[in-house]
């Protein structure tokens, strides 16, 4: 489906699948203040689940099974509970992802714009041979999503935490190139 | 109280029961995969859909209170059109695997589709394919046969209170999952087996062992340990092949414990002492009962027996061997291994007790004095031991020395002890009827799944014959019902229970007063 | 395009009025531009009164229901002693739709303004405004703008000096459409998998958290200042068709049309006029074929029923489809329906909680059903065996995702069977797109 399988074992990003996990929610850290401050705004600590992991994404790059466990002991549940919430949620990467994740959205409407043709001229000038795949130099991961919300901007990609909008094939060397490293 | 109809039987049902168990009540059982009375309702199966008069759509009958006057269908072309086409959605991606799954013959999917579902499959798609997944424990997940019924989650999750199951992912990749950091090892983890209504959680001791039409099924209670889960025992060709849970709302409801449920191997071992026995010249050679029972008495004549029994037999046994005690002037004594306690948290009052014994509670109640570290204690110099059910294992057999003589009546011969006089071979509790006492001072009856080896007798059948031949009042005991009537008779804690009515729920002892 | 486009003469710009004009981001900017004079307003007034004007202005939800708002704000009863909640879904997934996603990130303050009266309404002290993951940009507007009302006490323990607690959060999704069905998205709050859940218990008795919950869209929310401010006639004066649709809404247009964009309009709108004259028509050289009106979980009409309709609630109806969301999907006559409803059917597929049969199962069957045809190796079968899916699909399940899918699919082979049937007969296989 869309959302692509795993990144292969040289993939680059936030420590890769063979580096030890380092908690982010140390006592005294500036995450684990955050966290406690978020967990004060629900009646249950559960609740503060969805942020917390969006916090090990932004330090860590993806949700490691040891990254669940250490979110599982901040909020009292176990680690299979947050592997079922991470695995639920498109969002959250179970590996790690090229340093410009690259999600172009290629749902009807998009459809109609050519979005297809986006998604081929990313592959391409990505170097990444397949959806889902890395590129040899760690740089890209191109995969298709679903609506993106965008749909008057067609074809809207999201790189990382960013829509561009109205893309077409043409544009895209020029939107790799403004990416950098 | 809510009145309504189903299927055209009138039911009436304490306000908020849920259609389907309205219609259990009327003697309808609406077809479900899901839903299980022992967990929270989920209704996400959707083969329980009802068609209620008047209302827009069909109800999921596991999840929707009944209505005052509501006429309810489970069986109309619309109820039927709609588990139809749930059975086919969960058969596209099934694999062929009823030639080679554990579950077939028990299989509710079989069961359903058999029933209800189509006769040819239109699925031209390729089939999801996923691999086998060993979850830890005694528990195999077959992910490609899944139902995502979610028992399995809901179980640990909330019965046993051990969330170590989930769902994971979404849509049609959704499959159960585990994290690494914790197995299926939980105490009580293998119900989720039983609870699976396909082959998608298997056993792994049962793997490919045996078909399940194949095996005789026999109502027991499980000897691993005092709490008395009621079990079956499931034997094929007079062989064991597992036990498995007989719900019982007043002692484990729907559970077995994984250490009792995988503890049924001994009740086929080998090495059975196939006939009795007398000692000749040191040595033990088979005889026929009339002549060990004549030699065993002879032992116990002018002597004290002292009764070394195990609180694996049962009250009747404990009863018999209780009348040698008292006509030899004797005493009783029994040892029990022990092991950590596992409650299953989920329900009240259920867990894998420390004592590990069925019949601890008989033994004590029948006034057998419990020497767990120093089992011969009581012992005297001349008295008659008398070692019944006992496999003096890891026991300080020093003072059996002291013994006059040495009696053994039980399924397999003791180590360490002096030759015995007369061996006695007895059923073990697969193979005879009885009743146990749990912790609870519930009374429970055991009946014979399978055959006795050689010329082993039930016990209450031999040790009634060496009571009276040791000089005990003889109460007729030709029967197992007769010798707990002669128990019942004689004994104040279990005064006024009659066999036939403890049926195969049991019921409590009186007069002592349970304790919980 | 990328930024909002300038009015149309025909548009009744009331909650776009501010699309584009960066300033009206700012707390100083949309108080300038009459922003929470409607707040002020409400804390004076009993919360069943405001209820009473919502009622009578005849709002309806924005997100896809059109259930009556005042309506369902009265479920919630404001004298039970319990905590009470406002959840916002902005959680904007539904294809075809990217109304929410403009007024958060041109009009923040016009949500928090609504989300406020909205609160104070239903008797909660919090407020959960759920926007989905990818929204990054809207997300980052409206905390700025929620710590500017915070410190300008606008809302917080003692909203505008009233008195009276309120309390706004955002809460940020994770990438599941589903959680924009109102209890899924309570589920995703509480930190679970994002399950619908049965009704009943109706959110109103038991929602997030156990307690009394009320779920309101964005663009439902962001008119009721406006209701305040103008009074419940004016709103209900807003309507060219059927008194039981009125107000103007936002309608998002998409796929094959000259001028993409949100375009909003008074209810009861011709919908021929708005396509051709308003949204500037079909792309040069191409005409119009095929139009799902209301987000992509509505049946598919033909340009010829689209021409004939009004755009309301009731209008939509009468074709056969319905409002929903308002999102404008058009296709026209380069596009192949087999193709876009396979990729359709994908998304559902995509999406599926996986708690229902029909749905986890129905949604992937059809899809590669759907697949099969588009690439030539389709039967007439094939066909005979998505309308029987969809009866399993439709009305049998816990939420609406399978019957959202069917919805589209079905109406899709009603009207257009003839390039399934040359698909099935012609063995021709359409151009497939990457990846599909």
């Amino acid at each position: 489906m869309s959302h692509g399988p795993s990144a292969p074992a040289h993939a680059h990003g936030h420590g890769g699948e063979s580096t030890p996990y380092l908690p982010v929610f140390t006592e005294g850290s500036a995450r684990r203040r955050e966290l406690d401050d978020l967990i004060s705004r629900y009646p249950s600590k559960r609740a503060a689940l969805l942020p917390a992991l969006w916090m090990v994404q932004q330090e860590r790059g993806w949700i490691s099974e040891d990254a669940m466990r250490e979110v599982g002991e901040q909020l009292d549940c176990t680690a299979a509970y947050v592997k079922g919430v991470v695995t639920f949620y498109t969002m959250y990467h179970q590996h790690p992802v090229g340093r410009h994740f690259i999600q172009v959205c290629t749902t009807s409407p998009c459809l109609c714009a050519g979005a297809d043709g986006v998604v081929k001229a990313f592959l391409e000038h990505t170097g990444c041979k397949e959806l889902g795949l890395t590129s040899p130099d760690g740089k890209y991961t191109v995969i298709e999503v679903e609506c993106l919300g965008a749909c008057g901007f067609a074809t809207p990609v999201q790189i990382n935490e960013d829509y561009v909008e109205c893309v077409t094939p043409e544009k895209v060397p020029g939107i790799l190139a403004a990416l950098g490293d | 109280m809510v009145s309504l109809t189903i299927e055209g039987r009138a039911v009436s049902v304490p306000e908020g029961t849920t259609i389907l168990e309205a219609a259990k009540a009327a003697g309808v059982l609406v077809p479900h995969y899901c839903y299980h009375p022992g967990l929270p309702v989920a209704g996400v199966c959707r083969m329980c859909l009802v068609e209620v008069e008047k209302l827009p759509k069909l109800a999921p009958s596991c999840a929707t209170a009944v209505g005052e006057g509501q006429v309810v269908h489970v069986y109309s072309e619309k109820a039927l059109e709609a588990r139809k086409g749930v059975l086919e959605l969960l058969l596209i991606n099934h694999p062929l695997d009823c030639p080679i799954c554990d579950q077939a013959g028990e299989c509710e999917l079989q069961d359903y589709t058999f029933q209800e579902g189509r006769a040819d499959s239109r699925y031209r798609e390729p089939k999801r394919f996923n691999p086998v997944e060993d979850f830890g424990g005694d528990v195999l997940y077959v992910t490609n046969r899944c139902i995502l019924c979610t028992r399995c989650v809901r179980f640990m999750d909330d019965v046993h209170e051990a969330p170590v199951l989930c769902v994971s992912e979404r849509g049609d990749r959704a499959v159960i999952s585990k994290a690494a950091e914790a197995d299926l090892t939980q105490p009580w983890a293998a119900n989720v087996i039983d609870l699976c209504p396909v082959g998608a959680l298997v056993s792994k001791d049962f793997l490919n062992k045996a078909r399940a039409w194949e095996l005789d099924r026999t109502a027991s209670v499980c000897p691993g340990c005092s709490q008395g889960c009621n079990a079956v025992l499931e034997t094929r060709d007079n062989v064991v092949m597992r036990m498995k849970p007989r719900p019982n709302d007043e002692v484990n409801h729907f559970y077995l414990c994984d250490v009792g449920r995988l503890d049924y191997h001994w009740m086929n071992r080998p090495d059975r002492i196939e006939s009795p026995k007398i000692r000749l010249a040191d040595v033990l050679s088979p005889v026929d009962w009339e002549i060990a029972l004549g030699q065993a008495a002879e032992a116990l004549r002018g002597r004290r027996a002292y009764v070394v029994a195990s609180p694996h037999l049962s009250n009747e046994a404990l009863f018999l061997l209780k009348r040698i005690v008292t006509t030899t002037g004797g005493e009783g004594a029994f040892r029990c291994a022990t092991g950590p306690e596992a409650a299953l948290l989920g329900v009240e009052d259920l867990a894998l007790r420390a004592d590990r014994a069925p019949n601890v509670r008989g033994a004590e109640l029948l006034g057998f004095t419990r020497r767990d570290t120093d089992l011969l204690a009581g012992l005297k110099p001349g008295d008659a031991l008398v070692v019944a059910g006992d496999l003096m294992d890891g026991a300080d057999v020093r003072r059996a020395a002291d013994a006059a003589a040495v009696i053994v009546v039980g399924s397999t011969l003791p180590v360490g002890l002096p030759t015995p006089v007369a061996v006695l071979p007895i059923a073990n509790v697969a193979e005879e009827e009885g009743t146990f006492t749990n912790l609870r001072g519930r009374v429970q009856r055991f009946l014979q799944a399978k055959a006795a080896p050689g010329l082993a007798r039930p016990s209450w059948y031999a040790l009634a014959d060496l009571a009276t031949a040791a000089g005990a009042p003889s109460d007729d005991c030709s029967l197992p019902s007769r010798a707990f009537a002669a128990l019942a008779a004689a004994e104040p804690a279990f005064a006024g229970m009659s066999y036939d009515a403890l049926g195969l729920r049991g019921a409590t002892v009186a007069g002592t007063g349970v304790a919980r | 395009m990328g930024y909002p486009h300038k009015s149309h003469p025909q548009e009744t710009p009331v909650l776009s009025k501010h699309f584009g004009d960066p300033a009206a981001r700012t707390l100083e900017g949309w108080k300038a531009r009459g922003g929470y004079t409607a707040l002020a307003q409400a804390l004076t007034m009993a919360p069943t009164a405001i209820q009473d004007v919502v009622k009578a202005s005849g709002l309806r939800g924005r997100g896809g229901a059109g259930f009556p708002t005042g309506l369902k704000w009265s479920f919630m009863k404001l004298d039970d002693g319990k905590p009470h909640y406002l959840c916002c879904n902005a959680d904007e997934s539904e294809p075809g739709t990217f109304k929410d996603r403009e007024i958060m990130r041109w009009t923040p303050h016009a949500l928090i303004e609504g989300v406020a009266i909205g609160a104070y309404a239903i008797g909660a002290e919090t407020a959960f405004i759920y926007i989905r993951g990818e929204f990054t940009e809207p997300i980052r507007v409206m905390e700025a703008a929620l710590a500017e009302a915070r410190a300008a006490g606008v809302i917080g323990p003692n909203a505008m000096g009233s008195g009276k607690r309120i309390d706004i959060w955002v809460h940020k999704g994770a990438g599941a459409y589903i959680c924009g069905e109102e209890t899924a998205l309570m589920n995703s709050i509480e930190g679970k998998r994002g399950n619908p859940r049965i009704k009943p218990p109706f959110p109103a008795v038991s929602g997030l958290f156990g307690q009394p919950t009320t779920i309101n869209n964005v663009e439902t929310l962001t008119a009721v200042p406006h209701i305040l401010n103008n009074g419940a006639e004016w709103y209900k004066g807003m309507c060219l068709s059927s008194p039981k649709s009125t107000g103007s809404k936002l309608f998002s247009v998409c796929g094959n049309v000259a001028k993409p964009g949100n375009y909003e309009v008074v209810l009861g709108f011709p919908f021929k006029e708005f396509l051709y004259d308003v949204c500037g028509g079909p792309p040069a050289g191409r005409k119009f074929k095929a139009i799902i009106p209301g987000g992509s979980s509505v049946p598919v009409i033909t340009i010829e029923e689209a021409e004939q309709v009004r755009m309301d609630y009731e209008g939509f109806l009468e074709v056969g489809t319905m409002l929903g969301s308002g999102g404008v999907i058009i296709f026209d006559d380069a596009q192949s329906m087999p193709r876009q409803l396979a990729r359709l059917a994908r998304f559902y597929a995509h999406e599926s909680c996986a708690q229902c049969t029909q749905c986890r199962e129905g949604t992937a069957w059809m899809t590669r059903i759907l697949e099969r045809i588009v690439a030539g190796q389709g039967s007439f079968e094939d066909l005979d065996t998505i309308f029987d899916l969809s009866e399993s699909m439709t009305g049998k399940t816990i939420c609406v995702l399978s019957d959202s899918c069917a919805a589209p699919v079905v109406s899709g082979i009603k009207r257009f069977r003839g390039e399934f049937e040359a698909l099935i007969t012609g063995r021709r296989s359409s151009t497939v797109a990457v990846g599909v």
